[in-house]
């Protein structure tokens, strides 16, 4: 499985890394070869095997709709790099 | 070139749980920034999430309400993307499982039956809320109290082709989140949205034209003028030779117009995939069964019922029903035995209605009981008192909390329906007027609507005035 530059130029783009076109070309390579590791899995044959969608094996897993604690808002802001009456400050987004 | 509208909905609807869907946060609205917090929903690293059952059971009820398919596993996913509403950078939703899908609403317009398409309903949790400052600054403001509030996504085939029927597929759609009880639907406060995707195509072509998307509509009304607006738009375009691609557009209410959404991300790429943190739910057919015994009869099939069975007119059975409340208002009252269902009817539209909208309450705080308002069309329908009379019976109900029969007495406001007592008064009038009497035998009809009011005055307006013209006809004719 081939991972060609660019595709690993989006990916980072997607995950918001900064990434030179140079070390997208090495990523590229070493992409491929943790690709190639994983899709030997492909030779297993699973045609008897139901599809899962967590390893766990439990199902129905719930909470009843009863308040619990929040945090104050000193806490909750306290990691924030910028805030403003009581807000998270971030970059703008829209013009 | 005549164009058919091809119309389609994306519905998003906070439900009514106190607690968020994966923490014991408040979801209540209104709370001041940031104080309905915490880890989980925060996105601290190493939290997990839980699953609130209410909510889930929410969104089971009004998938098994639009007849979708309930596959007896579910699970969630993630979808991933940046913004800063947005703390976790995904978004727990559904995808490659929804909860329901393959449904149907059927739903009343213009005096037919429109059957619209149900794609999926599924679960998600909502997005936290961005503030943007004065235009020129160089920040946004959030607030993640929202963050985490369970949603409910429901997805409509694009199965209308008319502004009036994405109108009454909202209306319709409301009812039913507002009878199960699954949401609160204030559309002022964000709770309901709506989302139209309008396309157009020559009339005749199969092939749909490009979809377009808009976002930023505050209520129904707002909606339907938005379709009306983009089918002129789009008509006008395709008119004029221009090729439309599919995009997000916004509505601007107080413009009254549409405007291109420009976004820096060009393709959206979620990359779902099964959120690893929560297990997957099995749905069998005992729990289906107990939430399907769960729900309310519907709005559009009580009206139906409510037609057939009480013989009211799609009118009458459309406004009693718009309210859960209102229409089980109606059906106590009705029960009662009374009074007929048309008379019970006639009193609730015209004048509970009214004086509900003048309070601003809900049916169920209405202070008179059905029955006594049954009680109260029942002596009007039978003529013990007159209508006028009524009215202002009802408005001594309000103000003293009496039973009707109770305030006529103690009025004296029954008609005088006692032939006995009329035809003295009669005899005695007919007796003071011979001219009007002669100008009757003379042939003057006008004369006969003389001798009524005279009538009326004696008894001071309690007689039966349907008693008083047949007696008056019938001394007339002895005379
Ligand atoms: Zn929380």
């Amino acid at each position: 499985m081939a991972l060609t530059a660019k595709e690993v130029a989006w990916v980072a783009h997607l995950a918001r890394i900064e990434l030179s076109e140079e070390m997208a070309g090495r990523m590229a390579g070493q992409l491929s070869q943790v690709l190639d590791y994983i899709a030997q899995l492909n030779e297993a044959d699973t045609s008897e095997t139901p599809p899962m969608s967590h390893a766990g094996g439990l199902s129905n897993v719930f909470r009843e709709d009863a308040p619990g604690m929040s945090l104050p808002r000193e806490e909750a802001l306290r990691n924030a790099p910028e805030s403003a009456e009581g807000f998270f400050r971030v970059p703008r987004v829209i013009e | 070139m005549p164009y058919e509208a091809v119309i389609g909905a994306e519905v998003h609807a906070e439900l009514a749980t106190l607690t968020k869907l994966f923490c014991g946060c408040s979801t209540a609205f209104g709370a001041p920034p940031n104080t309905q917090t915490c880890p989980v929903c925060l996105g601290m690293p190493g939290v997990l999430p839980v699953m609130n059952r209410l909510a889930f059971e929410h969104a089971l009820k009004v998938a098994l309400a639009l007849n979708c398919h309930v596959d007896p596993v579910t699970f969630f996913d993630r979808k991933n993307y940046y913004y800063p509403d947005l703390p976790k950078n995904y978004q727990i939703s559904q995808n490659h499982r929804n909860l329901g899908r393959n449904g149907h609403l059927d739903l009343p317009v213009e005096g037919r039956s429109l059957r619209v398409g149900i794609w999926n309903v599924h679960l998600e949790e909502d997005a936290g809320k961005l503030l943007h400052p004065e235009s020129g600054q160089s920040d946004s403001l959030v607030d993640l109290n929202r963050a985490g509030t369970p949603l409910l996504e429901i997805v409509s085939a694009p199965d209308m082709r008319a502004p009036a029927e994405i109108d009454a597929f909202m209306r319709a759609l409301r009812n039913i989140l507002l009878y199960t009880g699954v949401s609160d639907c204030k559309m002022q406060e964000g709770r309901l949205r709506f989302e139209p995707s309008i396309s157009l195509r020559p009339a005749g072509q199969k092939e749909y034209g490009a979809r377009i998307e808009i976002k930023n509509v505050g209520s129904i009304s707002a909606v339907v003028k938005a379709v009306e607006y983009e089918i002129q738009r789009q008509t006008r375009a395709l008119d004029s030779g221009e090729r439309l691609t599919p995009e997000t557009r916004l509505w601007d209410d107080r413009l009254g117009r549409t405007v291109s959404m420009r976004r820096k991300e060009t393709s959206a790429d979620y990359r779902y995939f099964p959120e690893p943190d929560l297990v997957e739910i099995r749905v069998d057919e005992t729990w289906k069964a107990r939430i399907r015994a769960e729900l309310p009869e519907l709005p559009v099939p009580r009206r139906l019922r409510l037609q057939q069975q009480l013989n009211l007119g799609p009118y009458e059975a459309g406004v009693l029903t718009d309210d859960r409340a209102l229409a089980d208002y109606f059906e106590s009252a009705v029960a009662a035995g009374k009074a007929s269902p048309k008379a019970v009817a006639n009193w609730v539209i015209n004048d509970v209605l009214r004086i509900l909208n003048e309070r601003q309450i809900s049916p169920v705080a209405f202070p008179i009981p059905p029955d006594r308002l049954a009680a109260l069309a029942a002596l009007v329908e039978t003529g013990v008192i007159g209508q006028p009379t009524g009215r202002s019976v009802l408005d001594d109900m309000l103000a003293t909390g009496e039973p009707p029969e109770e305030i006529v007495r103690k009025k004296g406001l029954a008609q005088i329906s006692d032939e006995s007592a009329i035809i003295a008064i009669v005899d005695r009038v007919l007796a003071a007027q011979p001219q009007v009497v002669a100008d009757w035998k003379a042939g003057k009809k006008a004369a006969f609507n003389a001798l009524i009011g005279p009538v009326m005055r004696e008894t001071k307006g309690k007689a039966n005035p349907q008693v008083v013209r047949q007696l008056l006809e019938k001394r007339l004719a002895e005379q």
